[in-house]
């Protein structure tokens, strides 16, 4: 029985990053499309990682490598507890708190890794990676706070229940300030524009990855690859009425990416402190009203 | 084993990711190839920010002594299997700069170039053309210049030094010159 357990968490886990690398590679042929260019393939990204994990690699030492391989198991845990369609491999209680925690755990661990490599250009990176969470979680937890108090329970399988029965009964309806921001919060999760100072190419040579080569490399895009799945998964739990079987689960995630592809195409990228203070100004404020509305 | 190294092959051969080192007037023609004009992503070509990442080192243009100590560490800090490509006729004989004192003629004494692209400038198709000729010999497994540099270390470590003696500074150093007087 638990090995049965077992292998559906290794299925799911499967599942995530194939869904994730595909979304990848959709969103460069989707920004070429805009861009008026053809485009890479749309399995683009599956040769890559399989390029990426035939090349030689050199390790930084023990924190390097376990920072890594934390940064994707502890993702690769959270989406285990993700109500997706008819498949919910562990309806826990509180769901929504150990994804949270799980989500945090993974971001500090590939902070550890890279900023063990010694290059000044990761640390740059991973402080401006962390301080752009601390910008976009203060919004998501006002966004959690308040459907926890709507639908009186931490539970996503009870949130996904409480939201049956068509279109309007989905928290996007019922709770839209909350929404909004949780969508604008979701933009710097995944670390789109204009939210993506973090691993600016330009100044600061791909931030946390600049030191990462061959293997370590394919484990952050892995990772980049599961977080995409994790992150659009629970903003389709929370507020789209999850869904009745995977495919519709995964269409209702590529909705929600393919929004965040369209503002990333078209925006530029803030300053840290910027994007840190818009955080704290607009989508803070609408999820603190939010939760005001709820709470009177 | 074989099916495996061709398979392996395949793949390395579909994603290129490259590393310019634009030091000479070649850097012009890698927008216009990036971009959406001539778009080298269709190949799977993209361009990255550190030498850790990158698959392919290009080489647009001249390269003076200073600088070509910088691309010797930059080629050595890239993860195997790594290529050169040498872009312009600088890279091939000089070009221009044939009999400047400061600049060296012949790149593949120094390190060692998978693929030379003739030109000055080349076009982006010339460009294209190269990473589909790369992609070619890299399917074959012919294109084999890292094994080859480190087969061959002390033949390159000893044209490395004899160029790069000429780049220490001419004057003394202060307390050398108190010391001669």
């Amino acid at each position: 029985m638990i090995f049965l357990k077992l292998l559906e968490g290794i299925g799911v886990g499967l599942l995530s990053l194939t869904v994730g690398l595909l979304f990848m590679g959709l969103a460069r042929k989707i920004t070429a499309r805009i861009q008026r260019r053809y485009g890479p393939p749309v399995l683009q990204n599956f040769i890559d990682v399989f390029k990426l994990f035939s090349k030689q690699s050199i390790s930084h030492g023990f924190a390097f490598d376990l920072g890594l391989v934390a940064g994707v198991s502890a993702l690769l845990a959270a989406v285990v507890f993700l109500p997706m369609g008819q498949i919910n491999l562990f309806p826990h209680n509180s769901s929504l708190i150990m994804i949270i925690y799980l989500m945090t755990m993974a971001y500090l661990g590939m902070a550890m890794g890279v900023s063990s490599s010694g290059n000044p250009n990761a640390t740059i990176g991973v402080a401006r990676a962390l301080t752009m969470m601390m910008g976009y979680e203060l919004p998501f937890a006002a966004v959690i706070f308040s459907v926890y108090i709507f639908a009186k329970t931490g539970s996503l399988t009870n949130i996904v229940a409480a939201q049956g029965g068509g279109f309007l009964n989905w928290n996007m309806v019922r709770l839209p300030f909350g929404f909004l921001a949780a969508e604008i919060a979701l933009q710097g999760m995944l670390g789109e524009k204009p939210f993506d100072m973090a691993i600016a190419p330009a100044e600061i040579a791909s931030g946390p990855m600049v030191e990462l080569g061959g293997k370590y490399l394919g484990f952050g895009m892995l990772q980049h690859a599961v977080g995409i799945y994790l992150e659009t998964g629970i903003m389709v739990d929370l507020f789209l009425g999850g869904a009745s079987n995977i495919w519709i689960f995964v269409t209702k995630q590529f909705e929600l990416f393919f929004i965040a592809l369209l503002i990333n195409a078209v925006l530029p990228r803030f300053k840290i402190e910027d994007g840190v203070k818009f955080m704290w100004k607009v989508p803070l404020l609408l999820g603190v009203i939010q939760a005001l509305i709820v709470v009177l | 084993m074989s099916e495996w190294k061709d398979l392996t092959n395949f793949f390395r051969g579909r994603s290129f990711w490259m590393l310019h080192y634009c030091t000479g007037c070649g850097a012009m023609e890698l927008p216009p190839t990036m971009t959406s004009r001539w778009d080298m992503e269709r190949f799977g070509v993209i361009p990255m920010a550190t030498p850790r990442q990158a698959d392919i080192l290009l080489v647009t243009g001249y390269l003076s002594l200073k600088s070509l100590k910088r691309l010797i560490y930059t080629y050595e800090q890239m993860h195997a299997p790594k290529w050169v490509l040498g872009f312009g006729s600088c890279t091939i004989n000089g070009g221009v700069y044939w009999d400047s004192y400061n600049v060296i003629e012949r790149l593949d004494k120094y390190l060692p170039v998978d693929l030379y692209i003739a030109g000055c400038m080349p076009r982006p198709e010339a460009i294209l053309d190269s990473f589909k000729k790369l992609r070619e010999l890299v399917e074959k497994g012919e294109a084999k210049g890292y094994e080859k540099y480190v087969k061959n270390y002390e033949w390159y470590k000893a044209n490395q030094d004899r160029v790069l003696k000429r780049t220490k500074p001419v004057l003394q150093k202060p307390e050398e010159v108190t010391r001669s007087a």
